[in-house]
C-alpha cells in the first residue's frame, strides 16, 4: 500500500482505507495452501448467517408477534402470501444447517487444534457466536407458537427454576407472566430479531479479525509465518482472494445443493427440523405425549436428564458447554495436528464423538431405563474427553511434524 | 474423521417422531396419496365440506385456492361446495377461508371441546394415522357418543360418516402386552347396520378423503417439488463452472 | 507460486462465464423475495370484485360503492345529462380518452356499457382526492365532478376539462352487467 492509485479508487482510498482492507482480508491475506473438506465450514457459517438474516427480514414483514395472531400468521405465510412458503422453509431449514456448519466447523478445530496458542480468542469469540446461535435459535423455535415451540420452551425456561433461592422468580421474569404468554413470545421476538442478531454480527466480525491477525491454521498444525520468502509472503501460503474464493464457490453449490435437497424435497427432515407437533397451535392445557427439543440441542437434553438430580441436571448441561470455553487450556499439548498426535489422543476423539452423537440420539427419544444407562455412560464419555486430554497432553507422545505443509 | 461426519448425517434418519401415541391400533392399513389422482382430491374435497366442515374448520385455507389447484372453477367451487354463510347471513364468498359456522361457545356445549381445525390435520398426524383413524369408529355404549376408535381411544367425535359406513362392532382378543401382562387388542371388525356405500367404496372414500386433508396441509406441495427440481439442474451446471473456474486458478499452487 | 504459462483467456472466460451464471442465479432467488410483496391471496380476497345493487337507482342519482378499499361511483344519467356530454368537448383536455385510463368497452364518449349507467372510480387523477358529484348546473357549470382539493373539473362522462390540474380523465374500473339490476365492479369477464 505505497502507492495510492488514481481515479475513483484513488479517491475513495484517500477517504476510506478500501483498497488496503480487501488487501488485508482478501488478496494479501496469506492462507495455508493446504485447506482440505474441513475449511469449506468457515465460509459456509457466513453464507447461512446471510441467508438467515435475509430471509428473517422478509418473514417478520408478515409475522405477527401475538398469542392471538402468531400460529395464524405463520400459516398465512405459507398459504397466502407469495412464495411464502420458500422463505419460511429456507428460514426453517436455514437453522438447522446453520448447527450442522458450525458443529463440522468447531469440530475441525478440535481436531487441528485450531484452538490452541496463539489462537484462543479466536476459538473463544467462536464459543460465544454458538452460545448466542443457540439463544437465537431456542427463541426462533417459539415463535411459530405451535405445540412444540410452546411446551418447549416450557421446559427450557423451567430450567432456570432450578437454580436455588431465585429460580422462581428468575423463571417469573423471564416469561413476564405466570405461564408462557403473548409476553413471552413478545420479548422473544424482539430479541430474535434485533438483539441477538446485533451481538452474532458483531462476534462474527471479531472472530474473523482475529482469525486475520493470526492467521489461519491448517490440518498440519503448522504455523507457515515461520517460512517466508525474500517479499515477506509464507511460502506454504496463498491468498485467499483468488485462490479459496473460487474454493469456496464450489463448497457454496455443494452445501447449496443439500440445502435445497431440505428445503425443497424434505423441509420437515422426518420430524427433525419442523417437529409434527408443531403443526398443531400452543396448547397451554394439553402437553404433547413425547417432547423433544429440536436436533441440536439434543446433546445436551440428554445430558441434563441423564443425572437424576434436578439442580446438578441443570449444571451438568450448562457445564457441557462450559467446558468448551475452556478447552484451549485444557490442552497442553505442543502439537495441534491430530495427524502428529498421540494414539490416546485419537482415541480420546473417538470416545467423545460416539458420546456426542450418542447423547444426541438419545436427547430425541423418550428416555426408557436402559436408554438412560446409555445416556449416563455417554456423558461420562463426553466430559470424560476434557479431562482425559488435560491428562494426556502434558507429556504426549507425538509424532514429528514436518517444517513444510504437506499436499 | 470423516466417518463422523456421516455418522452426524445419519443421526436425523434412523427414527421418525410422529406425534401419536404408543400402543397398538386397529385398522392399521397403509395408505398412499397420488398428488396427480386430482379427481380422488375433488372427491375428497366433497366428503370433507359435506361432512367436516359443519364443525371443524380448515381456518387458513381459501375456497379459491382449492378450486384452483384441484380444478375447480369458482362458480362450481361456489354452487357445490360452499355451504357456509358469514356473519351477515349471506353465503360465504369464493376467496374466503373455509371457517365453520359452528361457533365455539356452541361446540363447548355440545362436545365439551372445540373441534381442531384441519388445515394442517394430515402434518400433525400423518396420512397413516387419518386413513385408519376414518375407519375405525365401532359401537362403545360406554361412550357418550356411543362410539369409540380402535386409532383413537375414548375418543369424543361422533360417527360422522355413519350413514355412509354403517356401524360396526369390535372384535377383541386378550394378548401379551410385551410386558409379562396382557391387554385386550381389536382384531378385526363385524358390521352391524349397513350404510349405503359397501366397505370397498367407503375405504376408496376414506382414501379420497385423506388424499384431500394431505393437500390442504400443504397445498403447495407440487410447486416446492418442481421449483427444487430446476433449482438443483441449475446448481449442476453451476457447480460444473465452479470446478473448472477453481481447477483453473489452482493450476498455480504447487 | 509458479510462472508457467498461464491460460489468459481460458481464466477470463471461466470467471466471466460464473460470474454471469452465479448473478442470474441471485437475480432468480430475488424474485420471489420480493414477490412476496405483492397482494397476498388475503388482500386478493378482500380486493375481490363487489356487487352493486342498481335496482333503486333513480336518474339523476349517485352512488358509492368500496371496492379495493376504493370509492366506486355509480351515476345514472338523464337525458339531459347525456346531451351535455357532446356540447362541451372542445373545453375538454382529453375527449376521446385516449390518454386515460378505461377498458375498451368504456373508451366512447359516454365512457360506459350502458349509457345511462356511469361506473367510475372516484378519485382525482391529480393527487388523490377524491371529486364531489355536482349535477346543480349554473351559468358557466354544465354539471359534472369538482375537486375540491385543487379544483380539477370534470364532465358527466368523468373528462377533465383544460386548464385544471388533474391530467387524465377519472379511471373507468373493469366491471359488467350480471343482470338489468345488478353491476358487478372489478371484474368484466374478459380477462
Amino acid at each position: 500500500m505505497s502507492a495510492k492509485g488514481n481515479g475513483l479508487m484513488g479517491w475513495i482510498d484517500a477517504r476510506f482505507p478500501l483498497t488496503k482492507m480487501v488487501e488485508e482480508h482478501l488478496s494479501k491475506y496469506y492462507a495455508p495452501k493446504n485447506f482440505n473438506f474441513w475449511y469449506f465450514f468457515g465460509s459456509l457459517a457466513l453464507l447461512v448467517l446471510v441467508i438467515q438474516i435475509v430471509s428473517g427480514i422478509f418473514l417478520t414483514m408478515f409475522y405477527k408477534p401475538d398469542g392471538e395472531l402468531a400460529f395464524a400468521s405463520v400459516e398465512y405465510i405459507m398459504r397466502d402470501v407469495d412464495w411464502g412458503w420458500l422463505i419460511r422453509y429456507i428460514h426453517s431449514t436455514g437453522a438447522s444447517a446453520f448447527f450442522v456448519v458450525v458443529y463440522l466447523h468447531m469440530f475441525r478445530a478440535m481436531i487441528y487444534g485450531s484452538y490452541q496458542k496463539p489462537r484462543e480468542l479466536i476459538w473463544l469469540f467462536g464459543m460465544f457466536i454458538f452460545l448466542a446461535l443457540m439463544a437465537e435459535a431456542f427463541m426462533g423455535y417459539l415463535l411459530p407458537w405451535g405445540q412444540m415451540s410452546y411446551w418447549g420452551a416450557q421446559v427450557i425456561i423451567s430450567l432456570f427454576g432450578a437454580i436455588p433461592v431465585v429460580g422462581d422468580e428468575l423463571t417469573l421474569w423471564i416469561r413476564g407472566d405466570y405461564v408462557i404468554s403473548d409476553a413471552t413470545l413478545n420479548r422473544f421476538f424482539a430479541l430474535h430479531v434485533v438483539a441477538v442478531p446485533i451481538v452474532l454480527l458483531m462476534l462474527v466480525v471479531m472472530h474473523i479479525i482475529a482469525l486475520h491477525e493470526v492467521g489461519s491454521n491448517n490440518p498440519d498444525g503448522i504455523d507457515i509465518k515461520k517460512n517466508k520468502n525474500e517479499e515477506g509472503v509464507p511460502v506454504d501460503g496463498i491468498p485467499f482472494h483468488p485462490y479459496y474464493t473460487v474454493k469456496d464457490i464450489v463448497g457454496v453449490v455443494v452445501f447449496l445443493a443439500l440445502f435445497s435437497v431440505v428445503v425443497f424435497f424434505m423441509p420437515e427432515m422426518n420430524g427433525y427440523f419442523l417437529e409434527y407437533a408443531n403443526f398443531v397451535p400452543a396448547n397451554p392445557f394439553k402437553t404433547p405425549e413425547h417432547i423433544a427439543p429440536v436436533w441440536y440441542f439434543t446433546p445436551f437434553y440428554a445430558i441434563l436428564r441423564a443425572v437424576p438430580d434436578k439442580l446438578l441436571g441443570v449444571i451438568a448441561m450448562f457445564a457441557a458447554i462450559i467446558v468448551l470455553f475452556v478447552l484451549p487450556w485444557l490442552d497442553r499439548g505442543k502439537v495441534r495436528s491430530i495427524r502428529y498426535r498421540s494414539s490416546a489422543f485419537k482415541w480420546l476423539l473417538v470416545m467423545f464423538v460416539i458420546s456426542f452423537i450418542g447423547l444426541g440420539y438419545l436427547g430425541a427419544l423418550p428416555a426408557t431405563e436402559g436408554r438412560t444407562l446409555f445416556a449416563r455412560i455417554f456423558t461420562i464419555g463426553y466430559f470424560g474427553y476434557f479431562i482425559g486430554l488435560w491428562f494426556i497432553s502434558k507429556n504426549e507422545n507425538t509424532k514429528p511434524v514436518p517444517e513444510r505443509v504437506t499436499s | 474423521m470423516k466417518k463422523s461426519f456421516i455418522a452426524l448425517i445419519g443421526l436425523v434418519l434412523p427414527v421418525s417422531v410422529w406425534a401419536a401415541g404408543g400402543g397398538p391400533i386397529y385398522p392399521d392399513d397403509k395408505i398412499t396419496i397420488d398428488w396427480d389422482d386430482k379427481a380422488s382430491m375433488q372427491r375428497g374435497a366433497q366428503l370433507f365440506v359435506n361432512y367436516c366442515l359443519s364443525c371443524h374448520s380448515a381456518g387458513y385455507a381459501r375456497y379459491n385456492r382449492v378450486g384452483k389447484d384441484l380444478g375447480i372453477a369458482d362458480e362450481l367451487m361456489s354452487e357445490n361446495l360452499i355451504f357456509t354463510t358469514d356473519k351477515y347471513g349471506e353465503k360465504t364468498k369464493v376467496g374466503s377461508l373455509m371457517k365453520t359456522t359452528m361457533t365455539t361457545e356452541y361446540a363447548e356445549a355440545a362436545f365439551g371441546t372445540v373441534p381442531p381445525d384441519l388445515s394442517l390435520i394430515a402434518r400433525s398426524r400423518g396420512t397413516h394415522w387419518l386413513y385408519n383413524y376414518l375407519r375405525g369408529f365401532y359401537i362403545d355404549e360406554s361412550r357418550p357418543m356411543g362410539v369409540n376408535n380402535g386409532v383413537f381411544p375414548a375418543v369424543g367425535m361422533p360417527h360422522v360418516l355413519v350413514e355412509l359406513e354403517g356401524m360396526k362392532r369390535a372384535v377383541k382378543e386378550m394378548q401379551d402386552d410385551g410386558h409379562g401382562g396382557e391387554q385386550e387388542v381389536i382384531v378385526g371388525f363385524e358390521q352391524v347396520t349397513e350404510g349405503s356405500m359397501t366397505s370397498k367404496e367407503f375405504d376408496q372414500a376414506m382414501k379420497d378423503l385423506v388424499a384431500f386433508l394431505d393437500y390442504l396441509a400443504e397445498p403447495y406441495k407440487q410447486t416446492r417439488k418442481n421449483v427444487g427440481t430446476g433449482v438443483l439442474i441449475f446448481l449442476f451446471f453451476f457447480g460444473i463452472l465452479a470446478y473448472l473456474l477453481k481447477k483453473e486458478y489452482w493450476k498455480d499452487v504447487h | 507460486m509458479s510462472s508457467e504459462a498461464i491460460d489468459h483467456s481460458r481464466r477470463r472466460f471461466l470467471t466471466a462465464a460464473t460470474s454471469v451464471v452465479g448473478a442470474a442465479g441471485v437475480v432468480a432467488v430475488a424474485v420471489p423475495f420480493l414477490s412476496t410483496w405483492k397482494p397476498s391471496a388475503r388482500a386478493q380476497s378482500a380486493g375481490a370484485p363487489v356487487e352493486a345493487d342498481i335496482s333503486k337507482l333513480e336518474l339523476g342519482q349517485q352512488i358509492i360503492v368500496k371496492w379495493r378499499g376504493k370509492p366506486v361511483w355509480i351515476v345514472r344519467r338523464d337525458e339531459k345529462a347525456l346531451a351535455t356530454l357532446a356540447e362541451i368537448e372542445g373545453e375538454l383536455s382529453d375527449p376521446g380518452s385516449d390518454e386515460s385510463l378505461q377498458p375498451a368497452y368504456a373508451k366512447n364518449q359516454h365512457r360506459s356499457i350502458n349509457p345511462e349507467y356511469l361506473v367510475m372510480i372516484g378519485i382525482c387523477t391529480h393527487l388523490g382526492c377524491s371529486p364531489t358529484y355536482r349535477p346543480d348546473i349554473t351559468a358557466d357549470w354544465l354539471g359534472g365532478f369538482f375537486c375540491p382539493c385543487h379544483g380539477s373539473k370534470f364532465d358527466y362522462s368523468g373528462r377533465v376539462y383544460s386548464g385544471v390540474p388533474a391530467p387524465t380523465n377519472l379511471e373507468i374500473p373493469p366491471h359488467r352487467f350480471v343482470s338489468d339490476n345488478v353491476v358487478l365492479i372489478g371484474e368484466d369477464g374478459e380477462a
